[in-house]
């Protein structure tokens, strides 16, 4: 190899990475979110030409990893961070986002918009939302527990896939969700459930691909996944087992960053996401419900008896104090 | 000592040194930068938490227990490969032995799912005799298993050259006497193996004691920890980047007295310049029972290496492969995957050779043989370092130097080169140091110095392994998810981050498409320059 | 009785083509000698069984022996370098001319000390074939083939590398050896004059041929082919 081509080959690899340059005339609005909002299949390609048309502006989506890279990024980047807008926080997190004091209020007037869920929040808005539930493949499961205390207490019960509360949303989900129900028992429902558990994942990826692989009959997931199926795949085989106590809740928010250069743009963004126009394209999207009530109603996939009728949550200040104790009670209990 | 020797041989200690001092910067700088960026903590109480003792317990002993498995096993396996010289295929085999360390760990790990899982083909194809697989994947075992998988086949690439080293009057001397099958063994071509066995034995150690993937899908629970996954828990869910910081420390002393130890106690020898193995002399290759042998563990090893590949192209292939190919974003996202593995390869080559060279210059002219080890070890720490703890370093740096956004897939190149750069220093040092005990006076008689002594008298003697560290480096880049996941490439995605994204939006079966045609590119890039540098 | 016979040896590479007849009796000793590529290597690895010739047969004390394995024919050989197992002890290297298990008997070892004593390598029996000189390697190589005991010790240039006073005395000890324990020698050198002391038939060879065989002092003093000729001027002898 001449030194002729190993230059090419260097020049080459440094051409093919440097990007073109953006026109500076119009304001630009950049969102973080997490990487999956904006990848191919997410809403952020519907997003972006819908509000570049309404603002005239540029939009300009920047994707960290997932939601809790999110928090761990701005809190790296502190005031020096170029975001005007955070996407995709949820709501275990909120409390340590704002005690990062980078945020703003929305200032938006939310009385005239009908919500899904009960929200009164100053600093953040609900986009989505979602449920965690134990999703199951009916021809390998034909009688799911109808509860978290049946899943838990019957020895002979399926054997799941979870994923770590410490790396994963839906594994601190899970986490809460039987700290919710069993209060300071929680250590021994994880004990009981324990022997089923047949791995426990980095992320929801992971362990739904393990499920899909056949490993196991049910794993934790969003009681929206089977719309997925249905919808895309129309296929009716993956189920979600609902629990007579209720499903945790999980609530997507995005809020403005307090130095934002673009304070107007940011607000309008905000109430944009609440349109009708964005609430509409979440459901097939980001697979989750859309938080507005929308004059359409939600695709055939979104069946109604998928939605639990309790909903589960702990205040967002209780879990930023409480979780890593929780979480130091399920380790002792599952690193035996 | 004649003076005209010594002047100009002084600037041999700069590359390297060159070198060294940048890694050391890199290593200390993002340390510094992500220490900082923390909220006070005590020390004490991080290290010495129950947890984190028993997550440092685990991570040593299934390091040792994969370690072992893997090179013990690896040696029958090369001995193989080195009495049959010339049977079909053998080329393709050995150049594919390569394949399972470079292709992404969640791909890898998908296949070996496939095949040794629950519901996987052997249980599948146990169950109508109402038999099941006796071991359960998720645990310790898995861990091991995919390991193995893993580094099997590497160990198997690295060891094999030792058969070069073995004289052809060796063998004839041996042949006079008579040796049988475990004598030759034992006295021609254990003492040639042992010599190459540290530098195997530290790699297939580092790799498996940074383990993240792996540990995190099969490892079946918490108990299973190792200390990579704490630190991505500190980093990112913690968000505690000096306890991330504390524990990459911890790592990095960890694998170097690891390293140290290991050397110290496998015999060292010098690896004599290689001639080309002359397999018609070894007077063991005409017996059956050796044959037999030898195409067994050839085959039980192709099989164990290639049925998690087969199981992956096989649901690749049940996906629907038209769209996903005729996607153009999929071919944009190569093309840059293609251009950060060509430039982070390049970069480590070029600090590879920095550092290989100054190695031979301490061990052949100053005679400190310490000091080469010492070069050589910073050279291999990297591997020891977390890719995630650079990667945030790196981005915190330029934050303040407010370069963030364009040169994002830059960044990703030289965390990559970073990375790639333990195996190119490994596998070219030898060859550079034996060259150079071979030729040096020649060299320094004929002026022949720099770029002209590299090319006609070094390049020839590190050409083979270097042809397989380079392909090693670019494949891993190609198919690394996780230090492109550490950056925004947001509108710029790399191949593997495509993956990754459709496996986040449940579109498994495409992601399957997509992990076909990375493991295939992978392969491609990796034979290609393999097979293209060794001619 | 001829000790050793090679009835037509014939062996190709590529178009180069060796054609050897050539008998010895016991106890002889014969020099080799030729130019670079003349084939006299390829003859010894024929002989002791390291390539496979294309015709002829190879008969030692009446028995044919070129389709053995050779570590079943009565033939020994010395290398001009790396005899030795780096990694062993020169005690060990003689060793395995007894065992190439290294399982001694009492006889065995004897046998070992006897050889390290002949070849006055008594003191250095724990040194490792790096520590010593390339003299001293040579002559444990020479102490294994003792022990070895087999009657034809072939020799392919193995003292080239010492200096002129360590060869005679090296060839002195081949000479020595070879009387005292009745082996017959065929010593390969690029120096006639040297071998010439010690042997007692020289053989020329040149292109694949032995162009002449004959009492040392007669074929060095009378040579009869012109290859030889020029062959003895250029080596200085002539």
């Amino acid at each position: 190899m001449t030194c002729f081509r190993l230059l090419a080959a260097l020049g080459a690899g440094l051409l093919t990475m440097i990007g073109l340059p953006t026109s500076a005339a119009t304001p630009t609005l950049t969102v973080y979110t997490y990487a999956s909002f904006v990848s191919d299949w997410g809403p952020g390609p519907l997003i972006e030409p819908a509000f570049e048309a309404h603002c005239g502006c540029d939009l300009k989506f920047v994707g960290v990893e997932d939601g809790a890279a999110l928090l761990g990024r701005l809190k790296l980047e502190g005031s020096r961070s170029s975001a005007d807008v955070i996407l995709g926080l949820d709501t275990s997190l909120v409390t340590e986002a704002q005690q990062t004091g980078l945020l703003e209020p929305h200032d938006l007037n939310l009385g005239a918009i009908d919500f899904a869920l009960s929200w009164s929040d100053p600093v953040f808005i609900p986009y989505d939302f979602g449920y965690f539930g134990f999703v199951y493949d009916s021809e390998k499961l034909a009688n799911p527990p109808t509860s978290l205390r049946a899943l838990v207490n019957q020895p002979q019960g399926p054997r799941i896939i979870i994923q770590d509360p410490r790396t994963s949303t839906p594994g601190l989900g899970l986490l809460l969700w039987v700290r919710k129900i069993f209060g300071d028992n929680d250590m021994s429902a994880w004990a009981a459930l324990s022997p089923r558990i047949v791995t426990v994942t980095k992320g929801w990826s992971e362990a739904y691909g393990l499920f899909l692989e056949g490993e196991a009959p049910m794993v934790l997931s969003y009681t929206t996944s089977p719309a997925y199926h249905r919808h895309v795949e129309q296929t009716d085989q993956y189920r979600v087992a609902m629990f007579e106590e209720g499903h945790y809740q999980q609530v997507e928010v995005a809020a403005r960053l307090a130095h934002s250069a673009q304070p107007e743009l940011a607000k309008d963004f905000l109430r944009f996401l609440l349109s009708d126009e964005v609430q509409a394209i979440l459901p097939t999207s980001n697979w989750m419900l859309p938080a507005v009530h929308t004059e359409q109603a939600l695709p055939e996939a979104f069946r109604d008896d998928e939605l639990p009728r309790t909903s589960l949550s702990f205040e967002p200040s209780e879990v930023s104090t409480e979780r890593r104790h929780w979480i130091k009670r399920w380790l002792t209990t599952l690193a035996r | 000592m004649n003076p005209a020797f010594n002047t100009p041989r002084r600037f041999g200690l700069w590359p390297g040194l060159i070198v060294a001092l940048l890694l050391a910067v890199l290593i200390v700088g993002t340390l510094t930068a992500v220490g900082s960026a923390s909220r006070p903590f005590s020390v004490a109480v991080t290290l010495f938490d129950p947890y984190f003792l028993q997550v440092v317990q685990f991570t040593v002993w299934q390091a040792t227990l994969s370690t072992l498995i893997s090179v013990i096993l690896a040696i029958p396996v090369a001995r193989a490969y080195a009495r049959r010289p010339a049977f079909i295929g053998r080329g393709i085999l050995i150049t594919l032995m390569g394949l399972p360390v470079v292709m992404p760990v969640i791909v890898a790990v998908f296949g070996i799912v496939a095949v040794y899982g629950r519901s996987g083909l052997l249980n599948t194809v146990l169950k109508p005799a109402g038999l099941t697989l006796p071991l359960e994947i998720y645990g310790l075992t898995g861990i091991l298993l995919a390991h193995t998988f893993f580094n099997l086949p590497l160990a198997v690439r690295l060891i094999l050259p030792a058969w070069d080293q073995v004289t052809a009057e060796n063998w004839r001397t041996a042949s006079t006497l008579g040796m049988s099958s475990g004598q030759l063994f034992r006295f021609v071509e254990w003492p040639a193996i042992s010599a190459f066995l540290p530098g195997v034995v530290v790699i297939v150690f580092l790799l498996c004691f940074t383990s993240f993937a792996v540990v995190l899908t099969l490892g079946g629970g918490p108990s299973a920890t190792t200390i990579e996954v704490a630190i991505y828990q500190a980093l990112r869910f913690e968000f505690d980047p000096g306890q991330a910081a504390i524990l990459a420390l911890t790592q990095l002393v960890l694998c170097v007295c690891s390293a140290l130890l290991l050397i110290r106690w496998l015999r060292v020898l010098t690896p004599t310049p290689g001639r080309r193995n002359d397999p018609a002399i070894r007077p063991d290759t005409a017996a059956r029972s050796g044959k037999l042998l030898d195409f067994s563990a050839i085959l039980v090893c192709s099989v164990f290496v290639f049925a998690p590949i087969a199981a992956l192209v096989l649901s690749g292939l049940r996906g629907p492969l038209v769209s996903v190919i005729l996607d153009i974003g999929l071919w944009q996202a190569a093309a840059r995957s293609l251009g950060i593995a060509v430039t982070a390869t390049s970069l480590a080559g070029v600090m590879a050779f920095g550092l290989a060279t100054t190695a031979r210059f301490l061990t052949l002219e100053r005679r400190k043989h310490q000091a080469k080890e010492l070069m050589l070890l910073i050279g291999s720490m990297t591997l020891a370092f977390p890719p995630m703890v650079i990667g945030t370093g790196l981005f915190l740096i330029a934050l303040r130097i407010d370069l963030v956004g364009s040169i994002t897939l830059l960044m990703i190149a030289t965390v990559n080169a970073v990375m790639v750069l333990p195996y190119l220093l490994r596998s070219i040092s030898p060859g550079l140091i034996s060259s150079g005990q071979q030729y040096q006076k020649l060299c320094a008689q004929l002026g022949l110095r720099g770029w002209q002594r590299f090319r006609r008298v070094d390049w020839p003697m590190i050409r083979r392994p270097a042809a397989f560290a380079l392909a090693l480096g670019g494949a891993l880049s190609f198919g690394d998810m996780g230090v492109a996941a550490l950056f925004d490439t947001t509108g710029h995605i790399t191949l593997p981050v495509m993956l990754y994204h459709r496996m986040s939006a449940y579109r498994f079966d495409e992601a399957a498409v997509t992990a076909l045609v990375l493991a295939l590119m992978c392969v491609a890039l990796f034979w290609l320059v393999d097979r293209g540098l060794s001619r | 009785m001829t000790f050793l016979k090679i009835d037509n040896l014939q062996f190709c590479l590529g178009d180069w083509q060796l054609q050897v007849c050539l008998q010895a009796k016991r106890g002889d000793c014969i020099a080799l000698i030729g130019p670079s590529g003349a084939g006299k290597s390829t003859l010894l690895s024929l002989i002791a069984g390291f390539e496979q010739p294309d015709n002829g047969r190879i008969f030692v004390q009446e028995q044919r022996i070129d389709s053995l394995a050779p570590a079943a024919r009565p033939v020994t050989m010395m290398f001009q370098e790396n005899n030795l197992f780096n990694h062993l002890t020169l005690y060990q290297n003689i060793a395995l001319g007894c065992h190439p298990g290294l399982k001694l008997t009492n006889d065995d070892c004897k046998l070992i000390e006897e050889a390290l004593k002949a070849t006055q390598l008594s003191s250095l029996r724990s040194r490792k074939p790096a520590d010593v000189s390339g003299g001293e390697r040579q002559r444990a190589a020479l102490a294994r083939c003792l022990c070895q005991k087999r009657p034809l010790l072939l020799l392919d240039e193995p003292f080239t590398g010492l200096d002129p006073r360590l060869r005679t005395e090296m060839h002195d000890l081949v000479d020595a050896l070879r009387k005292n324990h009745g082996l017959t020698v065929i010593v390969v050198s690029h120096l006639p004059q040297e071998v010439a002391r010690i042997a007692d038939t020289l053989a020329f060879m040149h292109n694949g041929k032995i162009q002449e065989h004959g009492p040392t002092d007669e074929t060095l003093a009378k040579p009869q082919s012109a290859e030889l000729n020029e062959y003895l001027r250029f080596t200085g002898t002539g």
